[in-house]
């Protein structure tokens, strides 16, 4: 049988309308069939610990000494099995350095020496504008709801663009397997493999287990976590009450981590 | 047809290496891999049939929730809750604690080597 163009173009839209409509149909008739259909459910524990906006606070006073920073840092580096690579291509989730690098629009002739010689806890400060979500092109990296800027490791591609993103050296990226170089793996954490890049994730883990982050834990009060979008918290308290410093405030990323002077 | 002598020999020997993987499996029969069940625990986190054909999707699901939308409790048919973990529920020392007498075996037998052991740790890891 010979078939002309305007059978054939008949054929074919009454195909396609019965497809449409045959899906329509049935998702009218009986909702979320065509899916498979499992009665479970998914949600969150009920001890997870929420805020609309979380924030973190550095007492710059009391971490007076080396064992201080130290026990904060370990904190962190043990529970997520960060490894220990010496040199430039180390990996840090928390991390020190002098005031001229942490606070460089802050930095001038007069600083009292002090000041100049203490070093300053140094972490993802979970922006607000975030630079390293809008060049991320996997969407790897992305901001939460309650601000927290996450990591899909999953999705992490190795290209960079973060690291560049980022104005806080932040992130660090795998050039190895990480495995050899860590002392002690938690296995209930997992390690990165080579070629991601990993950083802080304000131990949002814990946070949906109920736990507070891990190195304010050990802190003994020095840092402090909190809603800042609570007025009664104990963040807003303190910010109100004491002064305080954002890092590199002049490039619009809005940081969430504040510094207390 | 031209080259006759060179071009049936040729397909010959094209299409008996194209599907050499099926006749140099004829008559084998597949060994089921013997798996350990977990002495512990009776019932897996849905049923075990759906389970050991599409666990794979389950964990991919429970991976992303967990992720990027931040859920984490799994509440399965018969209202039994679950941290939607790899390591602290699949492959915990109450269920499968061993990965090498059942995850293993499997991928094993059917040549697939699945990258979630790049980074997750398998807990027994620092028993062995």
């Amino acid at each position: 049988m010979a078939i002309n163009r305007r059978t054939f173009l008949k054929a074919a839209g009454l195909t396609t309308l019965a497809g449409v409509a045959g899906h329509a149909a049935m998702e009218l008739l009986t909702p979320g069939a065509l899916e498979a259909a499992r009665p479970e459910s998914v949600g969150r524990f009920p001890e997870e610990l929420t805020a609309k906006r979380w924030a973190m606070l550095i007492d710059t006073e009391k971490f007076t000494t080396a064992q201080t920073f130290q026990r904060c840092i370990d904190a962190c580096h043990v529970l997520h099995n960060v490894p220990h690579i010496p040199g430039d291509k180390e990996i840090k989730w928390l991390w020190t350095d002098s005031f001229k690098h942490v606070f460089p629009d802050q930095q001038h002739d007069l600083i009292p020496e002090a000041i100049k010689n203490q070093p300053f806890l140094a972490l993802c400060n979970h922006c607000d504008n975030p630079p390293c979500v809008r060049v991320c092109p996997t969407k790897a990296t992305f901001k939460r709801d309650d601000g927290i800027v996450m990591m899909d490791m999953h999705r992490c591609i190795g290209c960079r663009y973060c690291m560049a993103g980022c104005p806080y050296g932040a992130r660090s990226f795998n050039f190895w397997d990480p495995r050899p170089f860590i002392a002690n793996i938690d296995p209930y954490y997992p390690t990165r493999m080579i070629g991601v890049v990993e950083k802080c994730t304000f131990c949002e883990d814990r946070l949906a287990r109920g736990q507070i982050p891990a190195c304010v834990e050990v802190s003994e009060g020095a840092m402090l976590f909190g809603d800042l979008d609570n007025q009664d918290s104990e963040v807003r308290r303190v910010l109100r009450e004491r002064f305080s410093l954002r890092r590199k405030p002049s490039l619009g990323t809005k940081p969430h981590v504040f510094y207390l002077i | 047809m031209y080259n006759a002598g060179k071009i049936i020999p040729g397909l010959l020997i094209f299409l008996g290496l194209v599907t050499f993987p099926f006749w140099s499996n004829l008559g084998r029969a597949y060994d089921v891999p013997e798996l350990v069940m977990p002495e512990a625990e009776e019932e897996c986190v849905l049923a075990g049939d759906w389970m050991r054909a599409n666990h794979m999707i389950l964990l991919d699901d429970w991976r992303d929730l967990a992720v990027r939308d931040n859920k984490r409790l799994f509440t399965n048919d018969a209202g039994k809750r679950f941290d939607m973990s790899l390591t602290k529920t699949c492959l915990s020392s109450q269920c499968h604690a061993n990965k090498d007498t059942f995850c293993d075996r499997c991928h094993d037998a059917l040549a697939i080597t699945p990258n979630c052991w790049d980074c997750h740790v398998v807990p027994t890891i620092g028993e062995e």
